[in-house]
C-alpha cells in the first residue's frame, strides 16, 4: 500500500519537474525566423544549383571543354559550343586562331544531386554554386535552367 | 453491407499499419493480424521506396556513386558516405592524410548526435509527448547549421572524397563545435530531467518490447538495439577503422533488453560522441586534406573488398567486388536498419499494438535505408 502511494507521489513529482522545465523555456529568446517576412543568409559554402562564373569582360569563363558534363553522375549538364576565329598578334604578325565559344549551357536541376563534382572537375573555375534556395514550382520546366541566359540577365 | 462490423470472440482481423502512417516514419507497411488489441502475427512489407542504389553502384563509375550513399539514411548520412569512401580507399589503396581523417571523425560524430537527437524527439512524439521534439530540433539545428557551413548541405551531404575531403574546415567551425559541446551537455541534462524521469514515459517502456541478445544474433541486429540487449559490440571498438583507436570513449551497454534500455543506450551515446568530438578538436593536426597526388581515375585492382562502419543505427557494411574496371562488378550494401527491423515480426507477437509501436520507435527505423 505504501509503495503504491509513494509511486503516485514520485510520478507526480516527475511530472512537476517536466512542467518546470517547459515553463522556464517560455522565457527563452525566440529561435525561429518568421519566414517569408524574414529570411536567413545562406552560408558561404551553401550549395544551390550551379551558376556560370564570368571573367572581367562579363563573358563566361567556360572554355566548353565538357569535363563537367562527363563528371556529372546524373547527366544534368548539357552544353554546346561553336568555334570562332580570332586574330592575335604573334611576334608582330597577325595570325588567325580558333577557339571554342560556349553557345549553350543548360542545367536540368530536377535530377541534380548537388554533389559538387562538376565544380570540382572544372579546371578553369568556370562554375560555382549559387545561393538560390527559394525554388518552388509545380512545373518541371521551371527547373531547366539556361545558365548562359542567367549570366546575361545578371549582367544587364 | 451496412452497419457496424461485429467481430466474434476468437475471430481475428487484419490491420494495415502504413504504408502511409506517422508511426512508421516512412513508407513501411506492417500487416498485422489482430485479436482485439493484441497482435497475433505481424508481417512487415518492404519495397515501397526501393531505388536500386546497389545497381546504380554497379552502373556508374566510383566517384559518380558518391551522392547515392547519403540518400540511404537522411538523418545520419555522413556515416554512410564515410563507409563508402573507406571501402573504395581500401580497394584502390589510396592514402588519406591524417587531418582529413580527423575531420571525418568529427563530422560523423556530429551527425550521429544530430541523428540521435531527431530520433529522441520523434520517439517521444510517438509516445505522445510533443514538446521534447521541439527542444531536440533546436539543438539539432545548431549542428545542421554548423555542418552546412562546411559541407554545403544540410541533410544529403556529399562531402567526403576518395582520398580526403571536398574542402577544409575553418576556424569558425572549430569555434562553433567547441561552443556546442557544453551546450549539448546542458541539453542532455534537461532531456534527462524532462523525459527519462517522466512517469508516463517509464511506464510505457520499462520491461516492454523485449528483444533478447539471442534474437539480435539470430537476425543480425547491431547498433543501439544490440547494445540495449547486453551485446557489447561497436564496430568502432571491435574492428577499428579511421582514427577511432586514437580516441578514448566508452560503449554504453544495457542488458535490460527492453525499450527503455535502447533509449538509454542512445542517450549515453550522444555523450560519448561529444567526448570524441572534444578529443578530435584537441588533436586535430595541420596539413593537407587531400593526398599530394589526387587520385584521378579510380580503378581498384580485381578483388573483393569489405568495410564496415558504425553508423547511428548500427553496423553498416559495404562490399565492393572489382573486376579492375572503372565500375564495380558488385556493389553490396549491408544496412543496419534492415536487420534491426526484421526482428520486429517475431518480437511483437502477442504484444498490445500500442506497445508494439513504442517498440518500433525504439528500433530507430529509417525506411529509405531499408529499401535502398
Ligand atoms: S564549366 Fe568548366 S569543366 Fe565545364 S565545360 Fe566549362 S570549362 Fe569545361
Ligand atoms: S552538382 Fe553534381 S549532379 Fe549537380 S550538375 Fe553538378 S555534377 Fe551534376
Amino acid at each position: 500500500m505504501g509503495a503504491y502511494f509513494s509511486e503516485i507521489f514520485r510520478g507526480l513529482q516527475s511530472l512537476a519537474t517536466g512542467l518546470g522545465i517547459t515553463f522556464k523555456e517560455f522565457f527563452k529568446p525566440v529561435v525561429t525566423v518568421p519566414y517569408p517576412y524574414e529570411t536567413i543568409k545562406m552560408s558561404d559554402r551553401f550549395r544551390g544549383h550551379i551558376e556560370l562564373v564570368e571573367n572581367e569582360e562579363g563573358k563566361p569563363k567556360c572554355v566548353a571543354c565538357g569535363m563537367c558534363q562527363r563528371a556529372c553522375p546524373s547527366g544534368c549538364i548539357s552544353l554546346a559550343s561553336k568555334s570562332v576565329e580570332y586574330e592575335v598578334e604573334v611576334k608582330g604578325e597577325m595570325k588567325t586562331k580558333k577557339k571554342k565559344v560556349l553557345t549553350k549551357y543548360n542545367l536540368n536541376f530536377t535530377t541534380c544531386s548537388l554533389c559538387g563534382q562538376c565544380v570540382e572537375s572544372c579546371n578553369f573555375g568556370a562554375i560555382t554554386f549559387s545561393k538560390e534556395y527559394n525554388l518552388a514550382s509545380s512545373r518541371k520546366e521551371d527547373f531547366h535552367f539556361d545558365l548562359l541566359n542567367r549570366l546575361k540577365e545578371r549582367n544587364s | 453491407m451496412s452497419g457496424p462490423i461485429h467481430i466474434q470472440p476468437g475471430e481475428t482481423f487484419t490491420l494495415n499499419v502504413g504504408p502511409q502512417h506517422p508511426a512508421t516514419h516512412g513508407v513501411l507497411r506492417v500487416k498485422m493480424e489482430m485479436d482485439g488489441e493484441y497482435i497475433v502475427k505481424a508481417e512487415t512489407v518492404l519495397g515501397y521506396i526501393h531505388r536500386m542504389h546497389e545497381l546504380m553502384g554497379e552502373n556508374r563509375t566510383y566517384p559518380q556513386v558518391l551522392p547515392n550513399l547519403s540518400r540511404l539514411d537522411y538523418l545520419g548520412a555522413l556515416g554512410y558516405t564515410h563507409g563508402h569512401v573507406l571501402a573504395v580507399e581500401r580497394a584502390a589503396g589510396i592514402e588519406v592524410p591524417e587531418r582529413a581523417e580527423y575531420i571525418r571523425a568529427i563530422t560523423v560524430e556530429l551527425n550521429r548526435v544530430a541523428s540521435h537527437l531527431f530520433w529522441f524527439g520523434a520517439f517521444v512524439m510517438d509516445l505522445g509527448g510533443f514538446t521534447p521534439l521541439m527542444y531536440a530540433i533546436e539543438d539539432r539545428e545548431y549542428i545542421l547549421d554548423m555542418l552546412e557551413a562546411v559541407t554545403g548541405s544540410r541533410l544529403t551531404y556529399c562531402y567526403y572524397r576518395f582520398g580526403g575531403l571536398y574542402n577544409d574546415i575553418d576556424d569558425e567551425f572549430i569555434d562553433r563545435a567547441r561552443a556546442f559541446i557544453p551546450r549539448m551537455r546542458k541539453s542532455l541534462k534537461k532531456y534527462d530531467a524532462l523525459v527519462t524521469g517522466n512517469i508516463i514515459f517509464r511506464k510505457r517502456l520499462e520491461g516492454i518490447g523485449p528483444i533478447s541478445a539471442e534474437m539480435c544474433r539470430k537476425y543480425g541486429a547491431t547498433g543501439p538495439v544490440a547494445r540495449g540487449a547486453g551485446i557489447n559490440f561497436d564496430v568502432r571498438k571491435n574492428e577499428p577503422y579511421s582514427v577511432y583507436p586514437e580516441f578514448d570513449f566508452d560503449v554504453p551497454v544495457y542488458d535490460e533488453c527492453d525499450s527503455l534500455a535502447r533509449y538509454k543506450v542512445r542517450m549515453d551515446e550522444m555523450e560519448q560522441s561529444l567526448r570524441i568530438i572534444e578529443q578530435g578538436l584537441d588533436k586535430l593536426p595541420d596539413g593537407p586534406i587531400m593526398p599530394k597526388k589526387k587520385p584521378k581515375l579510380i580503378k581498384p585492382p580485381a578483388g573483393d573488398y569489405y568495410q564496415a562502419v558504425e553508423t547511428a543505427r548500427g553496423s553498416f557494411g559495404i562490399r565492393i567486388v572489382s573486376d579492375g574496371t572503372k565500375n564495380a562488378y558488385r556493389f553490396k550494401l549491408r544496412s543496419p536498419t534492415y536487420s534491426n527491423m526484421s526482428l520486429f515480426d517475431e518480437a511483437c507477437e502477442g504484444m498490445m499494438i500500442m506497445d508494439a509501436l513504442a517498440m518500433m520507435g525504439s528500433l530507430d527505423l529509417v525506411i529509405p535505408e531499408i529499401d535502398r
